[in-house]
């Protein structure tokens, strides 16, 4: 693993393609965030909704997405977490998490980020500001 | 009438950052790392203690606001930001408020849509920010008529 004061303008940090997601993946992140909506859970709720099926929970998608910046928290920590909303994920959908660093200055690096559907379609999309702890002296 | 509610501000509500609603919801979004589940990593971290991930702040409370009251229906999560002065440490407690800052609509090719912007904050017992949260809520105009306000 590249160390994050390494990481230059442009590069990206180590993509991850989850396992497609399962009915049980959002009943767990129902319990464990309390957001019981029943479209993200129950077929005839997310029917009755207007939807093809029952889909994510954005937040899901969105606390997947900070894992690849997991491994770099001895070295910093998210200042800033952003992101649009931008496709639904559905049962057996499988995501790409991606972060490309877009800018950095001093101590702070700015990736842009987005989860990737099997369609090629970002379902989210946005920025994390990754604040080091000591001021990054290369590039 | 979400209008009238802007600057509208809860009550702060205590909550107690719980090691294994932590740990559930790591392992709930595929992150079971040992910085946030692990004693002995968070004791030898540069934290001294393990820290919950970034967007754990989701599962805690920030109080009412009066007369507001979200349709259960008919509602998409937008956006989502988090800024966090640092992270969030395991067993601290956090007191959490919410404030309604903006509501305004928009005419699209799905109709009249309404934008609500929610601010939460998390505070330590000293008062301190931690971080602040802001999510827009977008509501479609079917379901703002069914409102009972």
């Amino acid at each position: 693993m590249t160390p994050m004061t390494e990481i230059q303008v442009g590069e990206s940090l180590q993509q991850v393609q989850l396992e497609p997601v399962t009915r049980l993946d959002l009943i767990k992140y129902a319990g464990a965030s309390g957001d019981f909506n029943p479209i993200h859970t129950i077929d005839e709720d997310a029917t009755n909704a207007g939807l093809p099926g029952i889909i994510a929970h954005g937040m899901w998608t969105m606390g997947n997405l900070a894992k690849l910046f997991t491994p770099y928290l001895e070295a910093g920590f998210i200042e800033d977490y952003a992101i649009r909303f931008r496709n639904m994920v559905f049962i057996d959908d499988v995501l790409t998490l991606q972060a490309v660093l877009k800018n950095e200055e001093k101590n702070k690096k700015e990736f842009k980020v987005a989860a990737v559907n099997q369609k090629g379609q970002e379902v989210v999309n946005g920025t994390v500001v990754f604040r080091l702890y000591e001021v990054t002296t290369a590039g | 009438m979400f209008k009238e509610l802007i600057g509208k501000r809860s009550i702060p509500v205590k909550n107690v950052i719980e090691r294994g609603a932590v740990k559930k919801f790591a392992e709930a979004i595929n992150d079971p790392a040992p910085i946030y589940i692990d004693e002995e990593t968070g004791k030898a971290s540069r934290y001294g203690r393990n820290i919950a991930p970034p967007t754990f702040p989701i599962t805690l409370e920030y109080g009412t606001i009066e007369e507001f009251v979200l349709p259960t229906k008919g509602l998409i999560h937008g956006e989502q930001k988090f800024h966090y002065k640092r992270p969030l440490f395991v067993g601290e407690e956090v007191y959490g408020v919410t404030e309604i800052k903006n509501y305004y609509e928009r005419t699209g090719s799905f109709g009249k849509m309404g934008f609500l912007v929610i601010e939460r904050q998390g505070a330590d017992a000293k008062g301190e920010l931690i971080y602040t949260e802001e999510q827009i809520i977008i509501i479609n105009e079917a379901a703002r008529k069914g409102m009972p306000v």
